[in-house]
């Protein structure tokens, strides 16, 4: 049947992509866009002096590792997911929402290690800057915390397998959206500040 | 079901042998009918629109006649009237404020973009609903909590924002500032915010269900030029919403949380405030660039609705479909790169303004195409003057006379000296407020018939038309007048500056027309719900439009056609088509059926439209015997 419609009138088929998957994207367009503006309004604000220096938290490195890693194992639960292997995919899925969860942690401690070294919410623009830029991300990768686990339940009532991969896909293509949009922000924050 | 398109055209069987029964809550109420969902847009669009009216009339009271007694206002405005009967200064700065948000926001972006692409995008390329009904329906709801919040913003103590539309700090951060800037400020914040993810969710549908949703054969070389406005639109909004947002959260964390994003070494009665650092210009900068593209988002479907209105009531094929989307697509891109020239007078640096202002001048390129394909158009068409012809011409007209201004205040050297004056009040009010408002008027003129199956008395709307058309012009050109001779906007009175004595009378006019044009829309609304219910009963395609929404039934269902979804074989504007028999074909109408009209190039296509219809015939013929 879709053979036959390639050729009906000779012009381009809609986008064989699922409707929810590709609002899903123009969704993640959104959050880029946010935090497009947030970055550059980081770098004009900077641009114009008056401006805090100070360390950044070590422990972005750590939170950094974990993200990646959580990505790892979340591409390790879609790997086996479409191999139908639940199993290993329920152990691949567990282990992302538990690194997700230890990266929301390590955010937190990251603002005590912040406000270790005296740089608050309120005060010079570049620490609040900093508390923005983390509190939004982790508002945002609850959202995909939440996503994980509404996943991890369907897991554990078989409703993911190779014949039903679209909310897996879904929810793989937002985290590791997420993991990269902080990666984006550390390297923003080591470059710029 | 790997397209989704195919996967319309599997289901369409399942679809036409149950109805949907709808209760009342989930028929008018919670409805995931786009059409419906549309409906409730222009019914809400509409009630904003008559308040944000309303309060420039009572504004213009206080501009036209500074010294009336305005005592006949008490039993509305309370305490806003003054012993002496005089209108409060603070809640003018409200009610400008409160005019401009309602107007952009909740009229000509919700009101016109949110009921015409839901109920034509589905309608026009085929679908049986938006992508998401639900998140459709969250994106009424949200608009709906963020009216919510705002009209109860208008009658809280301290006044609602006073802070002018674009709320900029300090003015707007500081609750000291103004009463306006208090929970006034707070409540907008919170509006917007609400109004920010509606648009969102709304734009997100837009462009999924425009890019996977359209029906066999719909192309994008055959869209109507609506839908092209409407997906640009939306790509506009995704884009620039999301930055408005976070300009938004800055100055919440600023108003709220005591941070300094945007506010430095303020005094306020000799005393400093403790935030250092801030900068005011960020703000206009992230505001600006929600701030014209939103120009945009407001104008577009305008420019979108006129386009189909036009070609059908000149039965002539719209002239350049290509240039039209070559233009919105111009128009869609230049709009993210001019935000600048909103700023020629904030301290920016002046080479950086020189960038903009010529970034902002090749605007005019794409707009003047479109200007001449409607005027081409126009030229030497059979034209049929109903009340929506009239008023997407009244709309070229404005575009027309406000786009002009606009090459002026594109410079930022004239600018400097226009800035902030009435210039530009009348400037935009032609160029984007009175042109998307008529634009939003042909919208609901021509496709009445198609939301209630009734028509709207034409000769109401030609008095409608003459009264308002007259009346914006009477309103707006003296404003221009004023404003060169330095009159600034948002300034409560003149009366102590000696030259403005001259102008007193005209600014009198002004307000008089002002009331006169106001008072000419109660006409439509008597129309719009009177024809509602006693309209004279529609035919299937009163307009005998080419446009797929005119082949369903007088009062589609949810699902919009009852059996297949129809196929489409041309593009839209097939028009007084030489040897066509009548002086219009649908887009439903193969190639094949038309020899008589065909052009040489479309008569080598009818082959190849043959053997995918002998195709599809037989598999259909499979499906019908599984059942």
């Amino acid at each position: 049947m879709e053979k036959e419609l390639k050729y009906v009138d000779m012009v381009e088929q809609p986008i064989s992509m699922h409707p929810k998957k590709f609002a899903l994207w123009l969704f993640m367009v959104t959050v880029v866009m946010i935090f497009a503006a947030l970055t550059s309004a980081y770098i004009v604000r900077q641009a114009e002096g008056n401006w805090l220096d100070y360390e950044l938290p070590n422990i972005f490195w750590v939170t950094s590792g974990i993200v990646v890693l959580s990505s790892v194992f979340l591409h390790f639960a879609y790997i086996s997911a479409k191999k139908d292997n639940i199993s290993q995919l329920r152990i691949g899925m567990v282990g992302a929402v538990v690194l997700g969860l230890a990266f929301l942690v390590g955010q937190w401690y990251s603002w005590v290690a912040l406000v270790d070294r005296e740089v608050f919410f309120v005060g010079n623009p570049a620490g609040s800057f900093l508390y923005v830029f983390t509190g939004l991300h982790a508002l945002h990768l609850i959202s995909g915390v939440i996503f994980l686990i509404i996943v991890l339940i369907s897991t554990f009532r078989y409703k993911v397998h190779s014949q039903s991969m679209n909310t897996m896909e879904m929810a793989t293509t937002y985290w590791h959206f997420l993991g990269g949009l902080w990666i984006y922000l550390f390297m923003f924050l080591l470059l710029n500040h | 079901m790997a397209t989704a398109s195919v996967a319309t055209h599997d289901t369409a069987h399942d679809h036409h042998d149950h109805e949907h029964h709808d209760n009342f809550v989930t028929k008018y109420i919670f409805s995931t009918d786009h059409k419906m969902i549309g409906k409730q847009f222009l019914v809400t669009g509409i009630f904003w629109a008559i308040i944000g009216g309303f309060l420039s009339i009572l504004f213009r009271l206080q501009l036209g006649f500074p010294e009336m007694n305005l005592e006949f206002l008490r039993p509305l405005l309370g305490g806003w009237i003054d012993e002496s009967g005089a209108l409060d200064p603070t809640f003018y700065l409200a009610l400008v404020t409160m005019h401009g948000t309602i107007m952009v926001f909740f009229v000509l972006t919700a009101g016109l973009s949110g009921t015409f692409s839901n109920f034509l995008i589905p309608l026009q390329i085929g679908a049986r609903d938006m992508a998401s009904g639900f998140m459709n329906m969250l994106s009424y709801w949200f608009f709906f909590m963020s009216s919510v919040i705002m009209f109860i913003s208008l009658f809280i103590k301290t006044g609602p924002a006073g802070g002018g539309w674009v709320v900029y700090p300090p003015l707007s951060a500081l609750e000291q500032a103004i009463p306006g800037s208090g929970l006034g400020m707070t409540l907008w914040l919170i509006a917007m915010t609400f109004f920010i993810a509606s648009s969102l969710l709304g734009g997100i549908n837009y462009i999924t269900t425009v890019i996977n949703l359209r029906t066999k054969g719909m192309s994008f070389s055959r869209l109507p030029l609506t839908i092209w406005a409407f997906f640009l639109t939306a790509v506009i909004g995704l884009l620039s919403f999301p930055v408005l947002f976070a300009a938004a959260l800055l100055l919440v964390f600023d108003r709220s949380f005591g941070t300094s994003f945007y506010l430095s070494d303020i005094y306020i009665g000799g005393e400093a405030l403790p935030n250092t650092g801030g900068s005011p210009v960020l703000y206009q900068h992230l505001f600006w660039f929600l701030g014209h593209p939103e120009v945009y988002i407001v104008l577009l479907p305008a420019l979108g609705i006129t386009s189909e209105v036009i070609a059908t009531n000149s039965r002539k094929p719209i002239f350049g479909y290509k240039a039209m989307i070559i233009s919105m697509l111009g128009i869609t891109i230049l709009s993210f790169i001019v935000w600048a020239h909103h700023m020629f007078v904030s301290g920016m640096n002046p080479f950086l303004g020189s960038i903009f202002m010529f970034l902002t001048l090749i605007i005019a390129v794409p707009s003047a195409v479109k200007v001449f394909n409607y005027l081409t158009t126009l030229w030497r068409g059979n034209l049929i003057f109903t009340p929506a012809m009239l008023f997407s011409i009244g709309l070229v007209s404005f575009f027309i006379s406000g786009g002009l201004t606009g090459i002026f205040l594109g410079n930022s050297a004239i600018d400097i000296q226009l800035h902030d004056t009435y210039f530009v009040v009348a400037h935009f009010h032609l160029v984007m407020g009175s042109a998307s408002f008529f634009g939003l008027l042909a919208g609901v003129y021509h496709w009445f018939p198609k939301m209630f199956g009734r028509m709207m008395d034409a000769r109401l709307g030609y008095i409608h038309f003459w009264l308002t058309f007259v009346g914006v012009y009477m309103v707006f050109f003296p404003m221009h007048y004023i404003g060169i001779a330095g009159f600034p906007r948002r300034y409560y009175s003149w009366t102590n500056f000696e030259f403005t004595n001259m102008y007193t009378d005209l600014n009198m006019f002004v307000s008089v027309a002002a009331i006169i044009t106001f008072s000419a829309q109660f006409i439509f609304l008597f129309n719009f719900f009177y024809s509602m219910y006693r309209g004279r009963k529609a035919t299937l395609n009163p307009w005998r439009s080419n446009t797929l929404e005119w082949t369903t039934p007088i009062n589609p269902g949810h699902g919009n056609w009852p059996g297949e979804i129809p196929t489409v074989y041309r593009w839209p504007y097939d028009y007084s088509k030489p040897g066509a028999p009548e002086d219009f074909i649908p887009q439903t109408v193969p190639l094949s059926a038309t020899p008589e009209s065909n052009l040489p190039h479309e008569q080598e296509q009818v082959k190849l439209e043959m053997e995918i219809m002998k195709e599809e015939s037989e598999v259909l013929v499979a499906n019908e015997s599984k059942h």
